[in-house]
């Protein structure tokens, strides 16, 4: 595996007297894609300038390849960065911002030439070597950025939000470009994004941040699937809450009462006791939605009633906001498949039952505000 | 009709140039090709006498020296004008420097100057300073030459070097040079490969602000210098006051006027032709890519 692994410990900083990277520890592996993901100002730009050298941390160490690169300037580390602006040089044409770390090594002309043209054809942009960075669209300059931040052949690539700039069909492609990139290329992708699509759909791993800490690491399936914390559900995709009483706890079966709605089944680890109360979540789309009262068949399956306070149709599915009969709103999508097969529709207003299966539920940490 | 709105609007500056700086430039030139009065002032008769004036060695001598102090000034002012320009752009508190740098716009010129003579003079503050650390008994001569014509000339036109680079330096784009360093570049190497090409126009318009006022410097070389400073402003005035010479006078202020519109003029053209140069630069480039018949 090419690249090289990076070890985060017990890393802080402070701009002033703002903290913003609270102890963060973060252990990446070669070759990994690994993204870093949250909303703005929640430090994950600051973990990436730290790795790249262009902040020094205030504690903790920061190891590349097992060395400590603390106070290594960012021209003598060992990665390279796609800036979130491309940073590309104006007064240079695409060639020579490709060509400058070259031209700083001082690579003879015949080299250069060659290698520049490689890269630049690893990004499809060999027709525009002689434009100028204003004269080229969105994705063109991001490509080149790329190209430039690769020639050197860094063992690590650092991402600032690339596609950022880019207009939705265009970033899905770009995406699936630099996916291709990290396979041909092999090293270790370091992506910051507040895009939890971009995150889930490319990365091999995923740190999810809020403010300066790192609030879980996982698969995006791990982090989709069995979020930690309230934050982390509610940031990666949509999800629904509910306050649980546990009243009795049998293995991984845990029963408990939700005020208003009465006795709720979840399946999942926990560590609180009978008596506490803990946040339990489910997914819109492990929720089922039906006019008549489903059959439970005496399995673990939860039943509310409520109203439809909002259907919004969106083609591929529909969104409901059920109101139940404590007032709570709940999301619920219905894909579309089987929609002829004269399952009556539900609309707005209707009466309906919500229902879910006890293992589709996941108890998370309280976010602490 | 619009058009003639705009000019009725344009007037009053029309006519401000006519009467401040087009019919003095005027009076100037018919002077320089008229014959000299006996006591001052002009004949009405046509000569060249003026102009072949000029060859006069002295003359010579003095236009090389103020280049010469001019380029030297102006290379000076530049330098310590550009970190002071980068450091106002990355402050934090960029109106306060931007305030501290036009305080002395407050004062009024000459008394500056005096303020320069009051600190180099023979018994002025630095020299003060001097015998009261017993490094000399005797008083250090600052006064009266070259280097302290250029060093007040430097003070004086530092603000109209830093002002521009400043608004250049503050619209640079400072994740260029995270982006240099990023790829390998050491801090200087970043400065100069993408700093410098990115600030040009503000170093053109700084060099310009202070060569051409330094070029037709009077009172500083007057009142800081000795006879090794001498400088073309002086020279004209000489020939006004002293020497009652006014077409020589004419035709000198002419020449000055011409070599510095010309020096804009030349650095106005040779703009567009670089930027084309950069574009298309190293043709061997397109090569590679057409012979791969795409």
């Amino acid at each position: 595996m090419k690249g090289a692994d990076v070890d985060i410990v017990g890393v802080s900083k402070f701009f002033g007297s703002f903290q913003a990277l609270k102890n963060v520890s973060l252990s990446i592996s070669k070759g990994e894609f690994f993204s870093l993901l949250g909303p703005s100002g929640c430090g994950k730009t600051t973990v990436l300038r730290l790795i790249g050298g262009f902040e020094e941390p205030d504690s903790g160490t920061i190891a590349i390849e097992g060395k400590n690169v603390i106070g290594l300037p960012p021209d003598k580390r060992h990665c390279n960065t796609v800036f979130q602006s491309y940073a590309l040089f104006p007064h240079l044409s695409v060639f020579e911002n490709v060509a400058f770390p070259l031209r700083i090594r001082k690579i003879p002309q015949q080299l250069v030439r060659e290698k520049v043209m490689r890269y630049l054809s690893l990004v499809q942009l060999e027709m525009h070597a002689a434009k100028k960075p204003s004269q080229l669209s969105g994705g063109q300059r991001q490509r080149v950025a790329i190209a430039r931040a690769l020639i050197n052949e860094p063992s690590i690539l650092l991402l600032d939000e690339p596609l950022s700039a880019l207009d939705a069909k265009l970033r899905q492609h770009m995406l699936m470009e630099l996916d291709a990139i990290h396979d041909k290329v092999g090293i270790t992708f370091i992506y910051v994004t507040h895009d939890q699509q971009e995150a889930l759909s490319v990365s091999d791993r995923i740190a999810v941040m809020n403010m300066g800490e790192v609030l879980q690491i996982g698969t995006p399936r791990q982090i989709y699937e069995n979020p930690a914390t309230e934050f982390v559900a509610r940031f990666i995709g949509e999800t629904n809450v509910f306050s649980l009483k546990i009243l009795s706890i049998d293995g991984t079966k845990i029963y408990g009462e939700v005020d208003g709605l009465g006795p709720m089944f979840v399946d999942d680890e926990t560590d609180a006791k009978p008596g506490e109360t803990v946040l339990a979540t489910i997914r819109p789309e492990k929720i089922r939605i039906s006019a008549d009262l489903p059959n439970t068949n005496g399995g673990r399956i939860n039943v509310l009633h409520g109203i439809v306070a909002e259907p919004i149709y969106s083609g591929f599915q529909t969104k409901y906001v059920v109101q139940l009969d404590t007032g709570m709103m709940v999301t619920v999508y219905r894909q579309h498949a089987n929609w002829s097969e004269g399952i009556p529709d539900i609309e707005w207003k209707d009466e309906v039952y919500l229902s879910f299966s006890a293992s589709d539920m996941v108890i998370v940490e309280m976010h602490e505000q | 009709m619009k058009k003639q709105v705009g000019l009725y609007y344009s007037l009053p500056q029309i006519m401000w140039l006519l009467v401040f700086f087009a019919a003095p430039l005027g009076i100037i030139i018919a002077y320089s090709f008229l014959k000299k009065g006996l006591y001052g002032g002009v004949e009405p008769q046509f000569s060249l006498e003026a102009y072949t004036a000029m060859a006069n060695p002295n003359i010579l001598i003095v236009t090389w020296r103020t280049l010469k102090m001019s380029v030297i000034a102006t290379i000076l002012t530049l330098l310590i004008a550009l970190p002071c320009g980068y450091s106002i752009a990355r402050s934090q508190n960029q109106a306060m420097r931007l305030f501290l740098v036009i305080v002395p716009f407050w004062t009024n010129f000459l008394v500056r100057i005096y303020a320069w003579i009051a600190i180099l003079g023979n018994e002025g503050f630095l020299n003060d300073i001097i015998r009261a650390l017993h490094l000399r008994s005797e008083s250090v001569q600052f006064l009266y030459n070259q280097t302290a014509v250029i060093l007040v000339l430097v003070y004086m036109y530092l603000p109209y070097a830093i002002l521009p680079l400043f608004s250049t330096i503050d619209k640079f784009d400072f994740t260029l040079l995270d982006a240099a360093r990023d790829l390998g570049a050491s801090r200087f190497q970043s400065y100069v490969r993408i700093l410098l090409p990115n600030i040009k126009s503000g170093l053109v318009t700084a060099g310009l602000f202070t060569f051409v006022p330094i070029f037709g410097a009077y009172a500083v070389p007057l009142l800081i210098g000795g006879k090794d400073s001498y400088m073309l402003g002086n020279i004209i005035a000489d020939q006004l006051t002293k020497t009652r010479n006014w077409p020589l006078a004419s035709s000198i202020s002419m020449t000055v006027t011409i070599l510095t519109t010309g020096l804009v003029f030349l650095i106005a053209m040779r703009k567009p032709r670089e930027q084309k140069q950069v574009f298309d630069a190293d043709p061997g480039l397109i090569t590679p890519v057409a012979s791969g018949g795409r």
